[in-house]
């Protein structure tokens, strides 16, 4: 039994994992965009969520922060209805930054977005350091509240919780999977194949770039709001670059990009390689070895298998 | 790569027109900065000039092989990792030791190391190169590909760092120095007289004497030689070059030879400056790196070298008022703020 509540845990942060690799297929995968400040939406998705449900701290003396929402505590319509409040305003603060940054830089080259993305994480982490009045500064958030505690008992509730994320990947999946294959989604690949042809087929390219670009910021954002509600803390050290950010690059190059089961199967593969190593023996576990060893995963998949395991099937039009 | 000349002749286009406002704003930006804080001022240009080391090669590499160097921050921790090495393992060993050289912290050994830390980040660049990058070109890879490569390779270098020196600062051999101190009173009209009261580390000063070392024998090099034409020519147009006759794969090694040995130089000199050293020293001023480089033009290597300058005054001038912490972030709204009114940059070719 203990060794199923442990499978559980891995498997809330591979699903969230997931939830990330398939923001990412939106912007790289399918669109083309590359983002190497995903822990900017991530914290930013984490932190919203957090900030909106948690209570303001009694008494107020010992913390900082005095703006908890605690929409736990005012949101109760039958079912816990602040969840999916939650989960939206996460959405909706991620792709507020998206738009605003991708606004400047989507319309240059290529490389400036991901310099930008870069410089948004950066700033995000800064501000939730810094501003200790906004989310108490390096000592963080902490009794975040539990998303539908009372859908199972507390010692099964890590089960429960892995259902639920497992269920709201579930919907993002299918969300996405919708959106690409429409025509908007057939508009993005034809951007990422071939702007110029794109752009003379009267597609507006920088319209599109930035509805995806917005899109998977969004996903992320909620990735960001399940991840706070699982670990129910969240400081700025969480959305370390490695854990927020590389590792879901190899997640996806692994598994497949431009294919959204191969986005979530990478999650899980790679999470369970990860999980895995820390219980080898002597150096294999070093956590720095850990750390080369993600870089050089991510260069040998593009070297030796740039497709991943499930690569992006093919598409013959069908009239 | 822009000549002197079209320097000159982009501020004879700026003398006229739009131009002229946006020069005049910045100038009136400038001073109103520099009377408001002219410590940080000097100061900033100094820092901004280890900043300017770095957009060089970012840009070379830009200009010739056409791809985001993610991994050029952790080649300066690496260049850092290795003068560190060479100051406190190898050296000792063979009874070179020593600090705090004239007005300097650090000793002697420390302009020994120097070279030999380039030479060492040079040969990790050009085998990469060999390793990875010659066969992405080889299979015609994307541009944004070679640059997300790039980024594993910044992850793998710095958890190689991290496996042999650990996450704990690290430091050179240092002893304190006294400051530079320079007051004076600047005499206006009408009997009043502005005081001005600087302080600079000398250590600051060594690295703009280095930094305009470099940034003339890059001059030279690229105009007064032979394979510093043929950079330039590749920079231009690979293809034409390649068909008169420039053999354009030594020249892209000679990109990351320059690239690779001033990341080096000026991961050594961040740390003198900042008096510590961290595996992910390199990483976190990848912001103000490619704000410079964006700033001074793509591919562009003068650019770079005033870029650096402006975005070193803009973060330390900025802690006059708003808290140091938010430094990066100063360097990432300037950039943003370019790309929106500017976006080939000071000294761009149109290409953006």
């Amino acid at each position: 039994m203990d060794f199923l509540y442990f499978l559980a845990g891995l498997g809330i942060l591979a699903g969230i994992y997931g939830i990330f690799s398939l923001g990412l297929n939106v912007h790289w995968g399918y669109t083309g965009l590359f983002n190497i400040g995903i822990a900017g939406f991530f914290a930013l998705g984490a932190y919203t969520s957090a900030l909106l449900t948690t209570a303001p701290p009694s008494p107020d003396l010992f913390e900082d922060f005095k703006f908890g929402g605690n929409l736990a505590a005012t949101l109760r319509l039958g079912i816990d209805a602040w969840f999916i409040v939650a989960l939206a305003g996460a959405a909706a603060v991620s792709a507020a930054a998206a738009l605003a940054v991708g606004a400047i830089t989507l319309r240059l080259r290529d490389d400036y977005l991901a310099i930008s993305t870069l410089g948004i994480a950066e700033s995000v982490r800064l501000i939730f350091l810094n501003e200790k009045w906004l989310a108490n500064g390096s000592r963080g958030l902490y009794n975040i509240p539990k998303f539908l505690e009372g859908i199972a008992d507390p010692q099964n509730y890590d089960l429960a919780y892995f259902a639920v994320v497992m269920v709201v990947l579930a919907l993002l999946y299918v969300l996405v999977q919708r959106a690409i294959s429409s025509p908007w989604g057939r508009a993005l690949r034809a951007i990422r194949e071939d702007e110029t042809a794109a752009a003379a087929s009267g597609k507006n390219v920088f319209h599109f770039k930035l509805q995806a670009f917005v899109m998977g910021a969004a996903v992320m954002g909620v990735g960001g709001a399940l991840f706070a509600h699982g670990i129910r803390y969240v400081d700025p050290l969480v959305f370390d670059p490695l854990l927020a950010t590389f590792i879901i690059w190899v997640m996806l190059m692994i598994g497949g990009s431009g294919n959204n089961l191969g986005a979530i199967l990478g999650a899980f593969v790679v999470w369970a390689i990860w999980s895995g190593t820390q219980f080898l023996p002597g150096v294999f576990s070093d956590p720095h070895l850990r750390y080369f060893m993600i870089g050089f995963l991510l260069v040998a998949v593009i070297l030796a298998r740039p497709n991943g395991i499930l690569g992006e099937r093919l598409r013959v039009a069908r009239e | 790569m822009a000549t002197m000349q079209a320097i000159a002749e982009r501020a004879r286009a700026a003398a006229g027109g739009r131009e002229a406002w946006w020069l005049a704003g910045a100038i009136a930006i400038g001073l109103v900065v520099t009377l408001a804080a002219p410590g940080k001022v000097v100061n900033g240009l100094l820092i901004g000039s280890v900043f300017a080391l770095g957009a060089i090669g970012i840009t070379l590499i830009y200009s010739i092989l056409r791809f985001a160097h993610i991994a050029h921050g952790d080649y300066m921790t690496l260049g850092a990792y290795m003068t560190l090495f060479l100051l406190t393992a190898a050296f000792p060993m063979v009874g070179i030791e020593g600090s705090g050289l004239g007005p300097f912290t650090f000793g002697y050994p420390l302009l020994l190391a120097l070279p030999i830390a380039a030479a060492v980040v040079i040969a990790f660049a050009i085998a990469v190169d060999f390793a990875v990058y010659r066969h992405l070109r080889a299979r015609g890879s994307n541009l944004v590909m070679m640059a997300m490569v790039s980024l594993g390779v910044a992850i793998a270098t710095r958890g190689l760092l991290q496996y042999f020196w650990g996450t704990d600062p690290q430091r050179y051999p240092r002893v304190s120095k006294p400051f530079y101190h320079f007051e004076f009173d600047l005499p206006l009209a009408g009997g009043l007289a502005l005081p001005f009261d600087i302080r600079v580390p000398p250590d600051n000063l060594f690295l703009g004497i280095m930094t305009v070392a470099l940034a003339a024998g890059l001059w030279l090099f690229l105009n007064k030689t032979r394979t510093g034409k043929a950079m330039r020519a590749t920079s231009d147009n690979m293809e034409l070059a390649r068909v008169s006759g420039i053999n354009t794969t030594r020249i892209i090694y000679w990109a990351w030879a320059i690239a690779a040995a001033y990341a080096a130089l000026a991961g050594a000199l961040l740390a003198v400056s900042q008096a510590q050293l961290l595996p992910h020293s390199g990483w976190k001023v990848l912001i103000p790196l490619f704000a410079a480089v964006t700033l001074g033009g793509i591919g562009n290597p003068w650019g770079a070298l005033v870029g650096g300058l402006i975005i070193g005054v803009s973060m330390e001038a900025s802690t006059e008022w708003v808290s140091p912490a938010y430094k990066p972030a100063i360097a990432f709204a300037i950039m943003l703020g370019a790309l929106l009114l500017r976006p080939r940059g000071i000294f761009g070719d149109g290409s953006s």
